[in-house]
């Protein structure tokens, strides 16, 4: 059968070829399956941008508005809740968001565009619950000199009044800031923030 | 690589892994002078794998529901990414299957591969190809078209045909007063899950019975009654790497039709992918014409050359019956087929002419099943239905008295 | 034995080619799928004249856009209703129930119509509406008799009447049968301009039937020539292999 005259760098050679190109064949079929379980067209034009009007929004009131099955907040402070959010910084766990938890426009002390109207989603960094809005600059049980916020009912974490996460709470980071853009003063869409500053 | 063979040691002391792998492949001895009609079980294979994989992708996007299947399959072709391609290769699929396990029949008539001692394997066979026809019948209702609806309606109606029990049977099927979200619900799982365990359970059993035996060849010649001082055939080879090799040639092949399939005509020309399925199910508007996919074709030419009634029986159930005789009789092959010779290279001109009228009989059956029945057509049906079953009625007296030629000891091989 | 048995089936194939039902003889469309300007009109014309009865229920906006080279912004303005997002599906402006006690039957989705009629019958069938007054809309159709579709696209075309011919049947009795059309009132474009009309809209409606043909036949290409080059590398494995066999 087999022996004497086999040239078995010849066939080491050939086999070698034909396992790589199959490999990369191989790779070529995987690719649509794996592709295919991504989002789909629907679930984008499901996933797409949402108008957030917020003229009837009062200050220190919150309004909730839904994209990509996500909650986000849209809260508009007053003077004394952003007056009072450099003095917590030695209490936060990121007090300059170096964490890429928010696009670049809203890397700043209020965490916003528009210095009073904050946009967030809703979803707490540790686990995924969804914290309640608690904003008044009252004691709480969990904190005696609580200046606002939202905390959360699952693990008590706790953030302040721009989305910023307290140490020693189980959370690791701030809430997320969505890409977000003002249409008008009033009308803002979440999910979307090409052109915007 | 000394921690490899310590692994494969380990597992070969707690499951039979090398063993397995010995006597299935690399000391599975196999004739050495297959050829071209050899290359369609490995195939098959392959077009099964196909098809479960394409499927289970399919299963995660559609929907079976009589309101949602037609919507869900274009979601697919549309706003799944890639879900074109997968849905394409399903469909190709289930034809390739046809072809593939056709052609691989057809192999065990040319060379006598269903004779003792290998008439299990056989009936395994048989068995697995009418888990293929229900497969491709339940799978079928699933797009929710034109085509798909009617075309049910026509075979189970077939059931009801059967007389005292055909209209509760048929409603047992339905689930329903007509075919109906509930009949599309239990098709879809029996497509999914009902049939393709059966599938590769029976397609476990047929390889197994193979291997027990030993495989046939083209000249029908058993290589075990030739072995060497080592107990090995001398006209054997192992299956790996010789028939992996050559497999996987026979798969690039395949994969190159496949693919023009797929990506140049995925419809078949009307006949993969049937132009009435583009719209969606009507039960108030039949179709001009209702004709089952091609592959079931050559058996409803048969049903419907069956124009007259006997007695109380009804020209439509003895259609029924005819065509059921037309599958069961191929079962029964191993026994009719008289011959001491089991290639057709060495048989007598009798059996080549009644094979080569059989199989043109088949293709005329299977073109006149896509056509309405006017009169010259249900007569040539008629005739093509005398031919398909004269092959095999006649077979234990044409077999017996056919002059065959002296089959060799040997194997011939170039 | 292969090669007789091949040779018989060969000579007996013509035999069985036999043409299935006799029907009106259509008109080729001779569309260009990646003639985007075509499609570019064709969708206007859909737009314009077919939307407000005929959804595309599978078609979504931001696709064509995509495929058929025209900005989000153009797609918005010139082809959606108000209210639709680019991400939307073209669904009818109307209500499918007022559609359906309008004409008696739902105009069907047009999604796929052209998976399920052929181009050939869609150019031929926009092309031979003619004057009948015997129907509730006062036309009948060459390729689809006693339709229940108005001539929408009449301002264009014009009107058309029928040509009959006699024919004598079976039992001797003579009838008059429409064999063709002929313009009798000119529309608002030339028989040629009007062609081209309907060819740009059938050729949108082929590309609606399955947006992604034209990327499907690309990668085909690709995929044949990676398998050629597999094939090779393949073969000479096998060869090698089998040298040891005598």
């Amino acid at each position: 059968m087999s022996g004497e005259g086999v040239d078995t760098s010849k066939r080491r050679f050939l086999t070698a070829a034909a396992t790589v190109v199959g490999g990369i064949g191989a790779v070529y079929v995987a690719v649509p399956f794996v592709s295919s379980m991504m989002p789909s067209e629907r679930a984008k034009a499901a996933g797409a941008p949402v108008e957030a009007d917020i003229s009837k929004l009062e200050p220190g009131q919150m309004l909730r508005f839904k994209w990509r099955g996500k909650p986000v907040w849209v809260v508009k402070r007053t003077d004394e809740m952003l007056a009072a959010l450099p003095t917590l910084n030695s209490r936060l766990r990121d007090p300059d968001s170096e964490e890429p938890q928010q696009p670049e426009y809203a890397r700043n002390v209020n965490r916003s565009i528009k210095p009073d109207i904050l946009v967030l989603v809703g979803i707490c960094t540790h686990l995924g619950c969804s914290p309640s809005f608690v904003p008044e600059a009252m004691p709480q049980p969990y904190d005696a000199e609580w200046k606002g916020g939202f905390f959360c009912p699952c693990h008590g974490s706790r953030f302040d009044l721009a989305g910023r996460v307290y140490t020693g709470v189980p959370a690791p980071l701030n809430l997320e800031v969505p890409p977000h853009k003002y249409i008008s003063d009033t009308l803002i869409l979440i999910g979307e923030d090409k052109g915007a500053a | 690589m000394g921690m490899l063979i310590s692994l494969r040691d380990w597992i070969d002391a707690r499951f039979p892994m090398t063993k397995m792998w010995e006597e299935h492949l690399s000391k599975y001895y196999a004739p050495k002078n297959f050829n071209f009609w050899y290359f369609f079980g490995s195939l098959a294979l392959l077009v099964l794998v196909i098809q479960i994989v394409t499927g289970i992708f399919l299963t995660m996007n559609y929907k079976p529901d009589a309101d949602l299947a037609f919507a869900s399959v274009e979601y697919i072709m549309r706003d799944v990414n890639w879900g074109w391609l997968i849905r394409y290769m399903h469909s190709t699929g289930a034809s390739a299957f046809f072809i593939v396990v056709y052609l691989h029949m057809f192999r065990g008539l040319l060379y006598g591969s269903y004779k003792g001692p290998r008439e299990l394997i056989w009936i395994f066979g048989m068995l697995i190809y009418l888990c293929l026809m229900a497969e491709a019948f339940f799978g079928y209702l699933l797009p929710w078209g034109q085509m798909s609806y009617w075309g049910a309606q026509v075979i189970i109606s077939l059931f009801g045909a059967i007389p005292v029990v055909g209209d509760d049977l048929a409603l047992w099927i339905r689930g329903d007063f007509v075919i109906s979200d509930a009949t599309l619900n239990r098709f879809f799982a029996f497509h999914v899950i009902a049939v393709p365990l059966v599938l590769l359970i029976l397609v476990v059993l047929h390889i197994l019975a193979l291997h027990e035996v030993g495989s046939n060849n083209p000249d029908g010649v058993e290589i075990k009654k030739n072995k060497d001082e080592n107990g090995i055939p001398v006209d054997g080879i192992p299956f790996h790497p010789y028939y992996s090799v050559k497999d996987i040639v026979g798969v690039v092949v395949f994969l190159m039709v496949f693919s023009i399939v797929v990506f140049f005509v995925p419809d078949g020309g009307g006949y993969f992918l049937e132009k009435p399925n583009f719209e969606p199910a009507d039960p108030l508007k039949t179709p001009e014409h209702i004709a089952p996919v091609w592959y079931f074709t050559p058996y409803y030419a048969i049903l419907r050359a069956v124009t007259i009634d006997i007695g109380p029986l009804s020209a439509k159930f003895l259609g029924v019956i005819l065509m059921g005789a037309a599958v069961v009789i191929l079962f029964f092959l191993p026994w009719l087929d008289k011959s001491e010779v089991k290639s057709i290279r060495y048989r007598g001109p009798i059996y080549k002419t009644m094979l080569t009228l059989f199989v043109l009989a088949f293709f005329m059956l299977g073109y006149l099943g896509t056509q309405p029945p006017t009169g010259v057509k249900t007569m040539l049906a008629q005739l093509g239905t005398v031919i398909y079953f004269a092959f095999f009625l006649l077979m234990p007296w044409y077999t017996k008295i056919d002059k065959t030629k002296p089959v060799p000891e040997r194997v011939t091989f170039k | 034995m292969k090669k007789q048995l091949l040779a018989l089936l060969l000579l007996v194939s013509p035999a069985l080619a036999l043409a299935s039902g006799g029907n009106v003889h259509l008109d080729k469309a001779n569309i260009d799928p990646t003639n985007k300007q075509s499609l570019q009109r064709g969708v206007r014309t859909f737009v314009n004249y077919c939307l407000s009865c005929h959804s595309a229920a599978f078609q979504r906006y931001n696709r064509l856009a995509r495929d058929l080279d025209i900005s989000e912004d153009d797609v918005i303005e010139n082809l959606m209703f108000t209210g639709e997002k680019i991400g939307d599906h073209m669904t009818v402006a109307v209500s499918k129930m007022d559609v359906k006690n309008w004409f008696g039957a739902a105009p069907p989705d047009l999604t796929l119509v052209a998976r399920v009629r052929g181009v050939d019958w869609l150019y031929t069938y926009l092309r031979t509406f003619y004057i009948d007054d015997s129907r509730p809309f006062g036309v009948n159709n060459l390729v689809f008799p006693n339709v229940g579709m108005p001539h929408v696209l009449w301002e264009l075309q014009g009107w058309q009447k029928p040509v009959y011919k006699t024919v004598t049947d079976e039992e001797g009795q003579e009838h008059q049968m429409v064999e063709g059309v002929e313009l009798v009132k000119a529309g608002s474009q030339s028989p040629a301009e009007y062609d081209q009309t309907v060819r740009d809209l059938v050729n949108f409606l082929a590309y609606m039937a399955e947006p992604v043909k034209q990327e499907r036949q690309q990668l085909g290409i690709k995929v044949l020539l990676f398998l050629a080059v597999f094939f090779v590398i393949a073969y000479l494995l096998k060869k090698e292999y089998w040298k040891d066999i005598h």
